[in-house]
């Protein structure tokens, strides 16, 4: 409840702060320290300090893993916040209201990772999808970013249709919006209503987190909104809606056949096999990160496929893994002039601290061992040749990760291998030094990736 | 009151979000899309409300989450309009076939 309610106030306090303080560094420095004391009262309260004592009536639960995803989202936010604050002000006029909007959505993130009834989902996307609307238009003289908002508006609002109907007719079958009633009735008979509106609301959420057959407007958004916007929307976002398809669905399918696991199981390996043959073809960085985004996808979803406890502790991994290895190469893209693969030919030569964290970032994503990201791909398959059903998926998502090393790679060896002079916009040590420390993170926790994991159990 | 069945009523919600849906996917004029989404939300209004009267009626879940609902169409309404003027600032058209810049 602290960081529901925290984040909704400081929102408000940055939308003031536009109008009474007119230096940019005062903004960035207020919502700094507003991320800061948000990660750290979502902190208090996983320890068991609760600053407010709201009587929700059972409607949203504060679980440890909700709690402590939270607390992986602001980290990730504030990690966000200290590398690339200084390109959010600089989007446009209304530095303030782009990071209240930041605020806003940070707010739905909490929601969504705890909520336990169909009304509370329902509002926690919509508060994380209208504030993100704005931000992808937000470079208001570019077009292609107006027209990026434009489709994103439509795709979204049709998607939150289609979840609406679902909720609509589960509710007409159950007489209720609790999650309780919900999984304990998804095995118990057959109702038509009843699957008809789970499939539509599975439907709607595998819009927003950009699953294979409706995947279609993720790379044009993520082109067409400014580039730290995609930096946030590509991670830390997509996390966020991931936790709530996974406590949706959470431990309901075990034992209900094979019927549920099938629809994921085939959603899997379309987003695998077309996030990554697509990014295969990119000319830009920007677009081939979009691309990837969906592959990563489709990795994410194996933790709403097996449903045990190593695709919950596979899901925190692999989010805290991707989120660190994404914001650092965008920040890093955000310094280029050129955003085709050319344009970072010979990085290595005029940044050499550049090149060597973006390579750890992007073995990372590649799921080199040593990193991160293994062990969160590691998680996931795991999870799911536990969960004992479907191994051809397995044996397909490895493929597809070997396939991804191919484009990963691609930005390696031009900035290794290539000769080139890459054109970066000016650079601070501080913002190297803090790259350096994302990828020493990355490391770290690649060999001790129980640093993060003990905290789901105590 | 209830001398209307439950089924004319839910086959006027669906007909009225098939007719959103369709005007989504075949309408070119930016203000008639938003007008299709508008339909589909309230649409599903028009279900939460009938199932709460007709199956329901002790509690009034529905019908708190139809409330909820009209207050997030107006909001996404207010964010869609900003987003066409600013389309229109630029393109002189709500044509969205005028808005292919992202098209190769």
């Amino acid at each position: 409840m602290n960081a529901i309610i925290l984040s909704a106030i400081l929102g408000v306090i940055l939308m003031f702060s536009g109008i009474f303080v007119t230096s940019k560094t005062a903004i960035r420095n207020i919502a700094t320290a507003g991320m800061a004391l948000l990660l750290l009262v979502n902190i208090a309260e996983q320890g068991g300090f609760h600053l407010f004592n709201v009587n929700t009536h059972n409607m949203l639960v504060f679980s440890k893993f909700g709690l402590l995803f939270n607390s992986i989202a602001f980290s990730a936010t504030l990690l966000f916040f200290l590398v690339s604050a200084k390109d959010i002000t600089n989007v446009g006029i209304n530095a303030a209201e782009y990071f209240a909007l930041i605020f806003f959505i940070s707010c739905g993130i909490a929601i969504v990772s705890s909520f336990n009834s169909l009304l509370l989902l329902f509002l926690g996307i919509e508060i994380i999808s209208i504030p993100l609307y704005i931000l992808t238009g937000s470079d208001k003289r570019n077009l292609k970013s107006n027209e990026a908002s434009l489709k994103y508006f439509l795709m979204g609002s049709f998607s939150t249709g289609i979840m609406l109907l679902g909720i609509a007719l589960v509710y007409g079958a159950k007489a209720s919006f609790s999650m309780e009633q919900m999984h304990s009735s998804i095995n118990a008979g057959r109702n038509a209503w009843f699957y008809a509106g789970l499939l539509l609301v599975l439907i709607s959420m595998l819009f927003k987190v950009s699953a294979a057959p409706f995947h279609f407007w993720t790379p044009d958004v993520y082109d067409g909104a400014p580039t730290v916007f995609t930096s946030f929307m590509a991670t830390i976002v997509k996390a966020g809606v991931f936790i709530a398809l996974v406590r949706l669905f959470d431990m309901s399918f075990v034992g209900s056949g094979y019927d549920w696991q099938l629809i994921i199981a085939i959603v899997t390996a379309a987003t695998l096999f077309i996030g990554n043959i697509t990014a295969i073809f990119q000319q830009s960085v920007k677009r081939m990160l979009a691309y990837s985004s969906i592959a990563q996808a489709g990795f994410m979803l194996f933790g709403v496929f097996s449903q045990n406890d190593f695709s919950r502790e596979g899901i925190i991994l692999y989010t805290l893994g991707y989120s660190l290895a994404t914001i650092g190469i965008f920040a890093v893209l955000i310094k280029m002039k050129d955003y085709t693969f050319e344009g970072f030919n010979g990085l290595a030569r005029t940044e050499p601290v550049l090149a060597a964290t973006t390579t750890i970032f992007l073995l990372s994503l590649a799921g080199i061992p040593l990193t991160i990201g293994f062990f969160a791909k590691y998680f996931m398959l795991a999870s799911a040749v536990k969960s004992g059903s479907h191994l051809w998926l397995v044996i397909f998502a490895i493929l597809c990760a070997a396939i991804s090393v191919y484009y990963y790679f691609r930005v390696i060896q031009s900035m290794y291998f290539k000769t080139g002079l890459a054109e970066t916009e000016p650079v601070t040590p501080v913002f190297r030094w803090l790259l350096a420390g994302m990828a020493a993170a990355v490391i770290i926790l690649g060999i001790f990736p129980n640093l993060v994991l003990q905290y789901l159990y105590f | 009151m209830s001398s209307i069945p439950l089924t004319h009523i839910l086959f006027v919600s669906t007909a009225l979000f098939f007719i959103g849906m369709y005007g989504l996917f075949t309408r070119r004029n930016m203000i008639t899309m938003l007008m299709s989404v508008e339909l589909i939300l309230n649409s599903v209004n028009i279900n939460f409300v009938a199932f709460n009267k007709y199956l329901y009626p002790d509690k009034l879940d529905g019908i708190f989450f139809s409330l909820f609902i009209i207050t997030i169409a107006a909001a996404e309404a207010a964010v869609a309009i900003a987003i066409i003027i600013n389309l229109y600032r630029s393109h002189h058209s709500i044509d969205v076939e005028d808005a292919t810049e992202m098209k190769y």
